[in-house]
């Protein structure tokens, strides 16, 4: 069953120029059908605007669809009564580590989401200490956020969300503000838990690094899906992609020139040790 | 210049003032500073100060930390010294051209700013060594009874929280665009008082955008993370009174009762 469904999703909204007249409307996410599988590890692709943060914010309600419907667990976001269930169920983590960090201390921070859901004391130290554990933050519980790197910060909303028992982490460019160290850090907690905790994880990013491990890729452009497949089948059309202007893993646009200029190469390589292997089975 | 303020700033250390719960340390601070405004004498003011020294030491937070907090309102302890000194009537002692200086001014001088440092420095502790969250917890249990009156007490306090959180994160911001503007050329040091204020516009418009901005993401942020108000929200902490806190009331009304007969009777 899918934990997150939607079909023929539109959202749009008014555009209003200074005065606050009607300037038109935008239609930002445009007749998306899609279905995420329990567990798996999705990435939504795409350049700015392409409409991939308006579809992120649908998966957690935030976003109520101008038509169509977007399903959660099997609940219907539009039903107010399932909204605050939705959100324990999918839970959301934002661009901007500062803007989403609400405790003090790290650890009050994570326990929030908790406090929210009417959770008994002990039962939220449990789950502060376990979504912790999870995401690699635990020796830090004590500290004051500001004092964290910005990779830390990430992880540390990450177990907020945690600590919620989602079934789902929607991450919204998680990594667009941190340096590459961080970046690394924060995909390496997420991959980590969809590995072990088998938490459903959907990654809103314009890193194509990042989404080499996804089970799934869709790739957004002008608010409809534009492509969508496995990693490999996504990669090997390089062309299609610069053409909805995304970069290329720099070791598949090699490999894709080199196929180019003569050489027999498989299509979609996505690692440089599969170039290798490939290069050195020729020669 | 805005940095120095340490109010809203926690700093993290194990002690024993650390611990006590929050509702404590706000009703010691709020007695203590009414303790400073009243029986005025010279030794009730050694009183305070050792008590102060006490509370400091048992703290573990280096002395100079709270004496951050002093530089912010320098200014304003100038202003109060010197309006005193010159301004109250009274047996002259010195003068100057226009201005006398006289041993009520003198007097009044002096104690108001020690009182003036007592006060800063005694809050300083409290924010110092309690965690803000803990301390809008604190608030909110001990005024509860005014939700009787339809005082919204759980969402002051979360405002509360929340504008302690971000002081530091727009201390920084201000910073950032402030030294912007001055690489575009923009001169906030020079000129008189209107020139000056008429320069901090650069620098306020985009704090402020930015302030709403973030405002908006955290909202949505705490939507998201199913934040729907005080109403059936448990505690990760919730406030208990121990032992340690009843002695904390105990050595309270102890200070109390010590600066009261120092005042009365020396």
């Amino acid at each position: 069953m899918s934990i997150v469904k939607t079909e023929n999703l539109i959202y749009e909204y008014v555009k209003r120029d200074e005065e606050g007249n009607e300037d038109g409307v935008i239609r930002a996410v445009d007749d998306v059908s899609l279905g995420i599988r329990q567990g798996d590890f999705i990435a939504i692709v795409g350049h700015n605007g392409s409409g991939k943060s308006t579809l992120a914010k649908h998966m957690n309600a935030i976003l109520q669809p101008t038509q169509g419907t977007v399903w959660v667990d099997g609940m219907d976001t539009r039903q107010e009564e399932y909204i605050w269930n939705i959100r324990q169920r999918a839970g959301m983590v934002f661009q901007n580590p500062d803007n989403q960090i609400i405790g003090q201390v790290v650890e009050e921070d994570v326990g929030f989401g908790p406090e929210n859901l009417g959770v008994p004391t002990e039962e939220i130290w449990k789950r502060v200490e376990e979504s912790l554990r999870a995401v690699g933050m635990y020796q830090f519980r004590s500290h004051s956020p500001n004092r964290l790197s910005g990779g830390q910060k990430q992880r540390v909303s990450i177990a907020g969300v945690l600590a919620m028992r989602p079934r789902c982490i929607v991450l919204d460019e998680p990594t667009a503000m941190l340096d590459p160290s961080g970046r690394r850090e924060v995909i390496h907690a997420v991959r980590e838990l969809n590995q072990t905790e088998k938490v459903t994880v959907i990654l809103i990013t314009h890193y194509m690094e990042e989404v080499i491990q996804a089970d799934h890729i869709y790739v957004m452009d002008k608010g409809q899906i534009a492509m969508e497949g496995t990693p490999r089948e996504i990669f090997s059309k390089v062309e299609e992609l610069q053409r909805l202007r995304l970069d290329v893993p720099q070791v598949t646009l090699l490999a894709y020139e080199l196929k180019k200029r003569g050489l027999d190469l498989p299509d979609g390589i996505l690692t440089t040790q599969e170039l290798v292997q490939a290069l050195t089975g020729h020669a | 210049m805005l940095r120095d303020i340490t109010l809203g700033q926690y700093y993290q250390t194990e002690s024993v003032i650390h611990r006590l719960d929050p509702r404590v340390k706000l009703a010691g601070t709020l007695l203590y500073i009414i303790s400073l405004f009243l029986f005025e004498n010279i030794a009730g003011y050694i009183v305070a100060a050792l008590f102060l020294a006490l509370v400091i030491g048992l703290s573990h937070v280096p002395f100079k930390f709270m004496v951050r907090g002093m530089k912010a309102i320098l200014f304003l302890l100038l202003i109060t010294v010197l309006f005193n000194l010159f301004l109250t009537p009274g047996e002259a002692l010195v003068s100057l051209w226009k201005l006398t200086i006289t041993r009520e001014g003198l007097h009044n001088a002096v104690f108001m700013a020690l009182r003036l440092c007592y006060l800063i420095i005694g809050s300083s502790v409290m924010t110092l060594t309690t965690t803000p969250n803990h301390l809008t917890d604190g608030m909110e249990k001990g005024l509860r009874p005014l939700k009787f009156f339809r005082v919204p007490v759980h969402e002051v306090a979360m405002i509360m929280s929340i504008a302690l959180r971000f002081i530091p994160i727009l201390l920084e911001e201000t910073d950032k665009i402030m030294k912007a503007q001055i690489a575009r050329g923009a001169d906030f040091e020079s000129g008189n008082l209107i020139k000056r204020a008429k320069a901090m516009v650069p620098l306020l418009v985009p704090l402020f955008i930015s302030a709403f901005r973030r405002a908006n993401d955290l909202a949505m942020a705490m939507e998201a993370r199913c934040y729907h108000g005080g109403e059936g929200r448990t505690k990760m902490k919730p406030l208990v009174y121990r032992r340690r806190d009843r002695l904390a009331y105990l050595c309270i009304l102890l200070y109390l009762g010590c600066k009261a007969t120092v005042g009365i009777l020396l």
